[in-house]
């Protein structure tokens, strides 16, 4: 076979122009130079730099792989790879260049002097500036070129080792806190400086991981076969053992993250409530409801109205005690399920994209009322409702008098450490702060879950996907469609009462601006970029969607830009979602499945009449 | 003998319900207002001119709704952004032509050059909208394409964030538009009249561009049998896109004639609510009809215009110009309920197996 | 209880100036297997379709057993007794096989959506009892084994007997098939039409068939009946049918009639 010497022009000038607008726009929007304050590796690398030179380097990865598939010879495909990291670099290098002549920071707001020094390299000179710059991407482009050439054997672990330090580089502030609690400060300051990595640790996390996935490459087939001869009880136990590893850990999470840490996954778990409910629309059902913030707002407003010790609070208007917490939990999911049993009526004919436009109408309309004069008198208009109290139980400090029978325990829990606040809590029973508050959304996001699980393989599971899949077709098979719909409908409303209830006691004030459309929008998001229909799915979509963005300040400022872009590419790329349902990944299965035994070539003549006649028993 | 299955269908009574509720409420508000008297003629004439001049805006956008929607079926939910687009970018061509005194001393020109950059700019969102978002995604399931929409929507509103920075824009004042003219008793300001002009101008060269030229009757053809008018030879992906471009124009025209009209508030969540407030136009007059969108434009303007202090007031209910919004998105909710194909279109086809 | 278990009187179907189905009288005697014919466009779907609540019937009535048909919706229908297949296979492709006889099993289920939360004994026993019905019919329509296939990577010849399967298991008095041998071999044809001599024969069910292969018309049909433009040609026995003139000429045109009965 004949190799390939020429350059393909068109190809690499298209590569090149698309890899250089990433470097332009994330330039020109700003990101840039916010995200250069975030190191990734001390003194090494910001990710702020990370954006302008990435992209070269991925095309010139992606330019030699194509070439070298389509036969170009090795050097060609090398200067291939330069060649585009180069043309990458122009648009930037353009917008240095027209800067200096005419600044654009008039209309341009981000392009600032500022931005301008990180892309020349802190160069003084214009010229040494873009020379660097421009050398810089080239040189990336050439490196990924040059990475197109390593061994699949290799590049793999090599990818996956620098996508760990990178991740590990911008969770180290994560890392720190965690660690904080275990390992002495000298100790830690090896590992994370200021806000960044060590190298030293950037160095030592990309040889494990490198080493690791060089393992499992080789050797992790191995291991699944191991596992998947064990016998059923070998099987059973090494689940059980995992299954009660991670119920321990998931039991002292809060105390090993620390507060903040457990704010941020008290968040994520509101989410996972609401996903799980929302999925049951979207997801199983496939009626499309941009309004689920109006559930939210509905379990939210219900509970201030009825616990709020102050004047809008039901204690004071009618001059009760306000109610307790716990009571109010069923009440707000009802009331949530109501509103979504009355906002499915007027939607049931529709079809799915009328049906979204009309329950995000829905969703504005609560959300416009609620801010009204003309309701204020009743839920606070804009100011809202305050002094929403948290939830209390009766700890055990109440129910057994242990002060005078183990007073040793009681001193601990006044201590800080792992343990102790967890001791605090079960003698107090006050849920104050956000490691406490952990444990109810966790209960809430258990019971959701087992809600769902058991639904999905239940016969109104099938009903609400038969209805998802071909609603005339399951119309033809006795499904009552109307009641399909307003059942998941009511049923998906509920989760939503839930996390709008414990939403409202855990930050005191509510406003109807916490209520807006973008709450609907981020809960479909995660379920789209979790994986439509998928449990797993929307745990990872939470994580990613609502956790990062709290971890990574950098990335929350340009938060609802990345969800945009996100359900673009996804819905673009890989609409299943990143841990798609088992239905889906069923059906990459299945190919290679084989049926039990092989299909007869009649009709089950080895059954015999009688077995057809239990058939037909008398119907019901 | 035959036994009848007797079937109440509870929904369609619930929502019979929901209608003579809300025909009730309307007639009694208005029925209160008017007979108390609070309003005085000109103040209504007064308020259905600014309805008739936001109506038209509105109009303007909704026919890339309608346009869209025609062709490929699909609801561009970022075509709010499109007009977003054209308002902000011209903006800057407007303080810069301000400041150079062109305004002063060539207004028509000045202002023609806004629009038409305006225009050029969004038919460029709308276009690339269509390439990079839409055209991939076109055999897939309708909720696709419109989680597509979404998420485009989102990225256009924060990328002009990040490009121009979060603050309110203001247009330049236009002296010629300046001032009121004396009809029926009550002071319309000029600038109403020139707005609903313009409106009116734009939507003559569309309805002509559509009936007229080669293009629209291909744009016609397309949307009525997509097969067949592939099968005559028609480029079903150029058509597309010559919709895309008209009404990406349409709204960058919009953008300005808005910025005229009310040059506060220019900012990257300008398109949002007026992108809602167009999609229901559009509905309103009957998805994938042309002068339907600018009669739904209108009557929403009007009926947004009218109903706080008509309705709304005669109800008692207090502070009722901040309900305005929720008069429109209560107009779109209604409108899918109850008459999703419009004032002027046809009924869907029946469910077929 | 009358002879018949479908009768159709003055059936009208109309889509703005067409008439789909056009004053159309039926009369299906139970137990019997029969056919609709007649050439595309004919109104055979659209009759199912008013049979089956998917079009609404405007004028006319249908008698299911006693019961009229006109003004409901499909899954009544199916509830009453009625199952149907489709022309162009409306499977839940992304549900597997097994799930696909479990829906079709709805009109005989009684287990609520809190049932199914709680874990109650009730709700349990009819999942199993579901599954095993499921199991059965796959085992039935000759499936074995493929339960856990999706129903959209399943070979085209096993999606329809999946279809069918599906129908059976709301276990229908009548089963209408649209086009159930289309796109298949001789051989499977032949099969396919010896299943729905023993579904009739074995299971009591009366068949009412939509088809184009005139092999299987012939077999196993009692009574042919022919459509075109709505209306209805001509009805009788198999052998009547093939003889009449005008039936050759609404599939074969003009003259040709009289080609055939000129030699």
């Amino acid at each position: 076979m004949r190799e390939n010497r020429t350059f393909q022009w068109r190809l690499l000038l298209r590569f090149g122009l698309l890899a250089g607008i990433v470097p332009l726009y994330t330039a020109a929007i700003g990101m840039v130079e916010v995200f250069n304050a975030r190191e990734v590796v001390q003194g090494l690398l910001t990710l702020g730099e990370m954006l302008v030179v990435f992209p070269s380097l991925v095309v010139g990865y992606l330019t030699a792989l194509h070439l070298r598939r389509d036969g170009s010879n090795p050097v060609t495909a090398l200067a291939s790879a330069l060649v585009t990291g180069l043309i990458a670099s122009l648009p930037v290098a353009l917008l240095v260049l027209i800067n200096e002549a005419v600044p654009l920071r008039g209309m341009f707001v981000n392009v600032t002097p500022a931005l301008i020094k990180i892309l020349l390299f802190e160069q003084e000179q214009m010229l040494t500036g873009l020379g660097l710059l421009i050398g810089a991407l080239t040189l990336a482009g050439g490196l990924g070129g040059l990475a197109a050439f390593i061994p699949e054997r290799f590049r793999r672990p090599l990818i996956t080792g620098l996508v760990v330090v990178i991740l590990s580089g911008l969770l180290s502030e994560f890392i720190k806190q965690i660690l904080q609690q275990f390992v002495s400060r000298n100790a830690l300051r090896q590992i994370v400086k200021g806000k960044s990595l060590t190298s030293q640790a950037a160095g030592a996390i990309f040889a494990v991981t490198y080493l690791i996935s060089l393992f499992w490459i080789s050797k992790g087939q191995d291991v699944k076969s191991w596992y998947n001869r064990l016998p059923a009880t070998g099987q059973r136990q090494s689940r059980r053992v995992a299954n009660t590893v991670l119920g321990l850990f998931l039991l002292i999470l809060p105390w090993i993250m620390g507060p903040y840490l457990s704010e941020v996954i008290d968040n994520v778990g509101l989410y996972i409530i609401m996903g799980l409910g929302l999925n049951i629309a979207v997801g199983w059902a496939g009626l499309l409801d941009l309004g689920y913030v109006t559930n939210f707002a509905v379990g939210a407003y219900i509970t201030g109205v009825l616990i709020s010790t102050g004047p809008l609070g039901i204690g004071a208007r009618l001059g009760i005690d306000p109610l307790n917490f716990w009571m109010i939990i069923p009440i707000a999911i009802l009331a949530a399920m109501f509103t979504g049993f009355i906002f499915a009526l007027p939607v049931l004919r529709m079809r799915g994209d009328y049906l979204a436009i009309a329950t995000l109408g829905f969703g504005e309309i609560i959300r416009l009322l609620a801010l009204s004069d003309w309701l204020k008198p009743y839920i606070g208009g804009a100011q809202g409702i305050l002094f929403i109290t948290k939830p209390d139980l009766p700890g055990l400090a109440e129910l057994l008098p242990l002060a005078d029978w183990a007073p040793s325990f009681v001193e601990m829990s006044q201590k800080k450490g792992v343990l102790n606040g967890l001791l605090k809590l079960l003698f107090y029973g006050e849920f104050s702060g956000p490691q406490e508050l952990y444990y109810i959304i966790l209960a809430g996001a258990l019971l959701v879950l087992f809600v769902a699980i058991r639904l999905n393989n239940s016969r109104t599971g099938r009903q609400w996907m038969a209805m998802r899949e071909d609603e005339d077709a399951a119309s033809s098979v006795g499904i009552n469609i109307t009641l399909t719909k307003v059942l998941a409908f009511t049923v998906s409303a509920a989760s939503g009462g839930l996390a709008g209830a414990i939403f409202a006691s855990k930050v005191g004030t509510i406003f109807p601006n916490s209520f807006s459309l973008l709450v609907s929008i981020n809960v479909l998001s995660l379920i789209i970029i979790g994986g439509m229909g998928s449990i797993p799915g929307i745990v990872v979509g939470a994580l990613a969607l609502i956790g990062l963005p709290e971890l990574l300040r950098e990335f929350s400022e340009f938060r609802l830009l990345l969800y945009g872009a996100l359900l673009v590419v996804m819905m673009l790329v890989r609409p299943e979602g990143l841990w798609p349902s088992p239905v889906i990944r069923r059906e990459m299965l299945s190919v290679e499945e084989e049926s039990e035994e092989p299909p007869p070539s009649d009709k089950g003549t080895t059954e015999t009449p009688q077995a057809l006649h239990s058939l037909w028993e008398p119907t019901d | 003998m035959r036994a009848r299955l007797y079937r109440l269908n509870w929904v369609d009574v619930v929502l019979n319900a929901l209608r003579i509720v809300i025909i009730v409420a309307v007639i009694v508000g208005a029925f209160n207002t008017i007979t108390s008297g609070k309003y005085t003629g000109d103040q209504w004439i007064s308020l259905v001119m600014s309805g008739l001049a936001q109506g038209s805006i509105y109009a303007l956008i909704a026919l890339g709704y309608t346009l869209v929607y025609g062709i490929l079926l699909m609801i561009n939910f970022a075509h709010g952004e499109v007009f977003m687009a054209g308002a902000y970018t011209a903006y800057f061509l407007a303080a810069y032509s301000a400041r150079q005194g062109w305004l002063e001393s060539q207004p028509l020109l000045t202002i023609l050059s806004w629009i038409l950059v305006a225009a050029l700019v969004s038919m460029g969102v709308a276009v690339l909208l269509e390439r990079v978002a839409y055209r991939p995604l076109r055999g897939a399931p309708r909720l696709v394409p419109l989680i597509t929409a979404i998420g485009a929507s989102f990225f256009l509103q924060y990328t002009f964030k990040g490009l121009y920075g979060s603050a309110f824009r203001t247009y330049p004042e236009v002296a010629a538009l300046k001032g009121s003219v004396a009809m029926g008793g009550a002071q319309i300001p000029i600038v109403q009249i020139f707005v609903f002009l313009a409106a009116v101008v734009l939507m003559v060269g569309l309805y002509w561009i559509v009936e007229k030229t080669k293009r629209g009757k291909a744009m016609r053809a397309v949307s009525e049998n997509k097969e067949v008018a592939r099968l005559m030879g028609i480029d079903i992906d150029q058509v597309i896109v010559f919709t895309f471009m008209l009404g990406g124009a349409l709204a960058g025209a919009a953008g300005v004639i808005n910025g005229l009209y009310r040059p506060q508030g220019v900012n990257f969540f300008m398109g949002f609510f007026p992108g809602i407030k167009a999609f229901t136009a559009a509905v309103l007059g009957g998805i994938g009809n042309v002068p339907g969108a600018f009669l739904g434009g209108i009557l929403l303007g009007v009926i947004e215009s009218l109903g706080p202090n008509l309705v709304l007031d005669g109800l008692g209910i207090p502070a009722a110009n901040q309900l305005k919004d929720v008069i429109a998105f209560t107009m779109l909710v209604l409108v899918l309920i109850f008459r999703p194909q419009g004032i002027l279109g046809e009924r869907l086809a029946e469910k077929r197996a | 209880m009358s002879d018949n278990i479908l009768e159709v009187q003055q059936l009208v179907k109309r889509f703005g100036g067409l008439v789909a189905v056009d004053h159309l009288d039926y009369e299906l005697p139970r137990g019997s297997i029969c056919s609709i014919i007649g050439p595309n466009g004919a109104g055979k779907t659209s009759f199912f379709n008013c049979l089956t609540g998917f079009y609404s019937i405007d004028e006319g009535d249908v008698i299911f057993d006693t019961y009229s048909l006109k003004g409901l919706e499909p899954f009544q229908v199916t509830r009453l007794g009625i199952a149907r297949t489709f022309q162009n296979i409306r499977l839940f492709s992304n549900m597997t096989a097994i799930e696909n006889i479990m829906v079709g099993q709805e009109p005989h289920l009684h287990s609520s959506w809190i049932g199914a939360v709680l874990g109650t004994p009730g709700t349990r026993r009819e999942e199993r009892m579901v599954e095993e019905e499921a199991r059965r019919l796959l085992r039935f329509v000759g499936l074995r084994g493929k339960g856990d296939m999706l129903a959209k990577n399943l070979p085209y010849g096993d999606q329809r007997r999946l279809e069918i399967a599906r129908a059976l298991a709301s276990k229908p008095k009548l089963l209408l098939l649209d086009e159930p041998t289309a796109g298949m071999n001789p051989a499977e044809t032949l099969q396919t039409t010896q299943f729905i001599q023993r579904l009739r024969d074995e299971l009591g069910i009366t068949i009412l068939l939509i088809e184009h292969d005139m092999k299987v018309v012939m077999g196993i049909s009692e009574k042919v009946t022919v459509l075109d433009y709505g209306k209805k040609l001509a009805e009788g026995t198999p052998q009547e049918i093939q003889n009449n003139p005008q039936v050759i000429e609404a599939y074969l045109g003009k003259g040709a009639a009289q080609l055939l009965a000129e030699g």
